[in-house]
């Protein structure tokens, strides 16, 4: 696509000779570097419970983040008016945070590659809304027809459409259209009065509205809600203290997340307050792990084709081996410290300054049999369901909640536990694994990876794993 | 800030609304300025400054609900916002208990709240940048094992709320905050360990001092120093006031309307039962003056207002806004709360669990073996089930005082024993948020380790 046929320079008349003005003007105090990140952002939600499609709402946000960075120091400031006034006074304040005359000449802004990671042609945005609503609708009916013991069902669909375009002032003009959607069920299971239990499942992508009536459909999310509610119908306390574990394959991925992932951002490790700071190079895991963050993968919830500071994202290794090879980068980590770029600058919205985040980060395959791990296991947990987790990276302290989990009595899957969190330490707890099954499986969809005040999609994925040792937190 | 005519342009926002055929509309618009200086190592690092606009509107058509929002508040942005809340009115099904509050519960709380302060306006960058500097630097210069830092920052925000509705209610407020905060990284041998701390404030005048700050901060980061894993046990176990509001914030998800009337909660359908120890009064109030949960209407323009949600371990009330008082059969308790999209939710005001007599030491002087929690990781709160299991890091307490630091455990129990097992509550309640609890000691809970 050429630059006067994408969206800014359509729909706001904005043209190259403006986006270099104004980045020259927020290098006029002396900055070394500059950006603009403009967005456009139409985003909707519909939500079903008690069977009524209770709430939908739509609305769109837009504007423009100037960037200047001079040495180790950022200037940041926003507009949410598209005016050449207002950018400019952004451009302007965010200038200040550079003292001296200017030194980089005038910046002439020439297209970066492209591709086309997420070939949706028409988003499940601009769809009608008559056809997502069926989505909920389908949800809440699939949930209450899996049992009679299903009481109560909330389904939530929401999808967006970004429009992002960057230009930089080493030359770079970049733009991308970004659609997003997702589909969750939560459902609540209650027998003879007892007390209920929830069960919860979602997913999405970068796709079309087909993908839910074609391959992941409202049935099948609400019938792993459904069904997860219902198991935990018989659950029994879960054990406390450390223990085997194995993490099923898919979601649990959220233990490379937090264990790994965030310890593995630039900037913690240019500061030195990461707990893997300086160990690149060194024995992290056992060495049957390898741990890949890759924001190409077609369609995925985690992937762009350029991150939020134009620059393509990659298939980045962090863990091969066992062996800690490198730090997801940010434009201003790199320039500092002289790494390439990974493509993981990211940030929430135009409001935000970006930092170094994972994308879809997931572990390889390894040779086990699944069925096999399990049967190694004289006693221990099977975790095949996850809430959220969270990470101490400056202690490596990380902790993950088990919402689907069973105990493993000599070599089988016996019965369903009660919530529990797991915590471990980060360059520690995956020195345990012991196998990794064969079975690499990407979740659905569903990941927002918060950090310092920042939500983003992410995705994660993992093969069948054993953790020899880890601590479980429960009452039994 | 602009926005003077903002009250004048949501009433006309309602007014276009029901002209193109809503039987009733709500119009927020909220206007916000938003500065913060980072300083690390002595530096600046960031500088960040911006305001932002938008507007959101929500309709009734009969009793079917549609909502949008936009942040172009230009005619054409507000009759594009009008047309897309009319569109959603077509797709959402008839909900018998939606609709606004009654005209006869709108209202405003009277008097001067104590919301905004002039002083925070117009603070020179220079200064801003030195009390960060100076909260860092103090956290820095307090002990030779400080060797690192995620730096220091000082935010200060001002915003403007209107409200107005199609049963006549226009009404606005304005608020400020300015905050100041510090996160050292402490270091000895092989253990790193960080911890932050902070002040918040209406007015700058308000703040403490930032080398307080910096200095509390480094001590809560150096005592964690050297922690070490225990042994699976089950011990009393005392939150301090800042991981007791986190409990808190348990409680308030449990008396939330919203999880009440769909039964997800462990507190639904216990009104006037025992939940809690005769320890525990919680208490939510909108209308203190000056405190960061204070406001003079909800979101939907109810007054906000003093709440016994628990008294001495009785539940007397949930928090409501309009629907969820309807789908309970009782009335709101003014705790609606929005963004610009959607329905209204529930948030609360300043909800506190009201202090005790001892302090901290006094409680922490009575247990032979336990776990003081200064830090709570994660997400392991089932609030359907009440069960509660927690990532963990603080001191362990031996004979009556704090002997050791200890991380990477977990604690875990029921929500509904460890209530009722509250046994004693400190009177060291401070507000430092919208929530505030004193130090907390529960009875028995299972901490995880080796």
């Amino acid at each position: 696509m050429e630059f006067s046929e994408s969206f800014f320079a359509q729909r706001f008349g904005i043209t190259a000779r403006d986006l270099e003005n104004y980045l020259a003007e927020a290098l006029s105090q002396g900055g070394s570097y500059a950006d603009l990140y403009f967005e456009y952002i139409a985003t909707s939600a519909i939500s079903i419970d008690e069977s009524i499609v209770k709430s939908a709402s739509q609305g769109v946000s837009l504007g423009v983040g100037v960037r200047v960075i001079a040495g180790e120091r950022t200037g940041y400031a926003y507009s949410d008016d598209l005016s050449p006034e207002k950018i400019r006074k952004a451009a302007r304040v965010a200038a200040h945070i550079a003292k001296g005359p200017a030194t980089v000449e005038k910046v002439s802004l020439s297209q970066g590659p492209q591709r086309n990671l997420y070939p949706v042609i028409t988003a499940p945005t601009e769809t009608a809304f008559s056809e997502r609503v069926e989505l909920v609708k389908r949800a809440d009916r699939a949930a209450r027809n899996y049992d009679p013991r299903i009481f109560q069902v909330q389904a939530g669909y929401a999808d967006n459409l970004r429009q992002v375009m960057v230009a930089t002032s080493d030359g770079v003009l970049s733009f991308d259209r970004q659609p997003l959607a997702r589909l969750n069920v939560s459902a609540l299971a209650r027998q003879n009065g007892g007390p209920p239990q929830r069960g919860h499942a979602g997913g999405g992508g970068r796709v079309e509205l087909s993908y839910f009536l074609n391959e992941k459909t409202p049935e099948h999310f609400a019938t792993e809600a459904a069904r997860e509610a219902i198991v935990m119908l018989g659950a029994v306390d879960a054990p406390a203290g450390e223990m085997t574990v194995v993490l099923g394959p898919g979601w649990p991925g959220i233990l490379l997340h937090e264990a790994v992932g965030h310890g593995l951002e630039a900037d913690f490790n240019r500061k030195g307050v990461s707990a893997f700071s300086g160990r690149i190079g060194q024995q992290v895991t056992s060495p049957l792990c390898t741990v890949i963050d890759d924001g190409t993968i077609a369609s995925r919830r985690g992937s762009l084709n350029v991150d939020d500071e134009g620059h393509p994202t990659g298939r980045n290794v962090l863990i091969e081996n066992g062996v800690l090879r490198g730090y997801l980068q940010d434009k201003l980590s790199s320039r500092l410290t002289g790494a390439a770029e990974t493509g993981s600058g990211r940030r929430e919205s135009y409001a935000h300054i970006p930092m170094p985040r994972m994308t879809n980060t997931f572990m390889l395959a390894g040779e086990s049999d699944p069925a096999e791990i399990i049967r190694s296991v004289p006693k221990g947990l099977y975790c095949v369901d996850f809430g959220g987790g969270q990470v101490d990276i400056t202690s490596g302290n990380f902790v993950f909640t088990a919402s689907e989990s069973y105990l493993i009595e000599d070599g089988k899957v016996t019965r369903p536990v009660r919530n529990a969190s797991l915590i471990g330490n980060g360059p520690e707890a995956l020195k345990y694994v012991s196998m990794v099954g064969n079975d690499l499986r990407l979740d659905e969809g569903i990941g927002i990876c918060g950090k310092e005040g920042q939500s983003v999609p992410v995705g994660v994925g993992i093969p069948t794993l054993k953790i020899d040792r880890m601590t479980v937190g429960g009452t039994a | 800030m602009s926005g003077n005519h903002y009250g004048a342009l949501a009433a006309e926002i309602v007014a276009q609304a029901l002209a193109a055929g809503a039987t009733d509309a709500e119009c927020t618009i909220a206007e916000g300025d938003e500065f913060s200086a980072n300083v690390r190592l002595r530096e600046v690092e960031t500088l960040k400054e911006a305001g932002s606009r938008g507007a959101g509107l929500r309709i009734l058509k009969g009793k079917h609900t549609g909502s949008a929002y936009t942040s172009d508040l230009s005619g054409d942005g507000v009759r594009h916002l009008v047309r897309s809340a009319m569109e959603l009115a077509e797709i959402t099904t008839e909900d018998p208990h939606a609709g606004l509050p009654d005209a006869a519960e709108l209202g405003t709380v009277a008097g001067d709240l104590g919301l905004y302060s002039n002083d925070v306006e117009g603070l020179e960058t220079e200064l801003k940048i030195d009390v960060a500097w100076r909260a860092e630097d103090a956290a820095l210069r307090a002990d030779p094992r400080i060797t690192n830092s995620e730096g220091a920052s000082f935010d200060t925000h001002l915003a403007h709320h209107v409200f107005a509705n199609s049963r006549g209610f226009v009404g606005e407020y304005r608020t400020s905050y300015c905050s100041v905060s510090t996160v050292p990284v402490a270091r000895q041998g092989d253990s790193m360990e960080r911890d932050y701390w902070f002040s918040m404030a209406r007015g700058f005048a308000g703040l403490e001092k930032p080398e307080d700050v910096g200095r509390i901060a480094a001590q809560r980061a150096l005592r964690r120093l050297g922690a070490v894993k225990v042994e699976t046990q089950k011990v009393p176990v005392v939150f301090e006031p800042r991981t007791a509001r986190a409990l808190l914030d348990n409680i308030f998800d449990a008396v939330h309307g919203g999880a009440i009337y769909r039964n997800e909660s462990f507190l639904a359908g216990k009104l006037g039962d025992r939940v809690a120890s005769d320890k525990l009064t919680v208490i939510d109030d909108g209308t203190i003056p000056g405190l960061f949960g204070t406001s003079p209407f909800d979101d939907e323009g109810v007054p906000t207002r003093r709440t016994v949600v628990i008294e001495k371990g009785v539940l007397k009330s949930y928090l409501l806004n309009t629907y969820t008082a309807r789908k309970l059969g009782l009335k709101t308790t003014g705790n609606a709360s929005r963004g610009l999209a959607g329905n209204a939710g529930v948030g609360n005001g300043n909800l506190y669990i009201e202090k005790g007599e001892a302090r901290p030491e006094e409680l922490i002087a009575g247990i032979r073996e336990g776990f003081y929690v200064t830090e709570l990781m994660g997400f392991g709160v089932n609030i359907v089930t009440g069960d509660y299991s927690r990532g963990a890091a603080g001191q362990w307490i031996r004979n009556g005082e704090l002997a050791f630091p200890v991380s990477e455990v977990t604690i875990a129990g029921n929500l509904q024993q460890m209530l009722l097992g509250l046994e004693a509550v400190g009177a060291d309640l401070e507000f430092r948020g919208s929530m505030a609890a004193p130090t907390l000691v529960i009875a028995e809970m299972t901490v995880g380790g080796r």
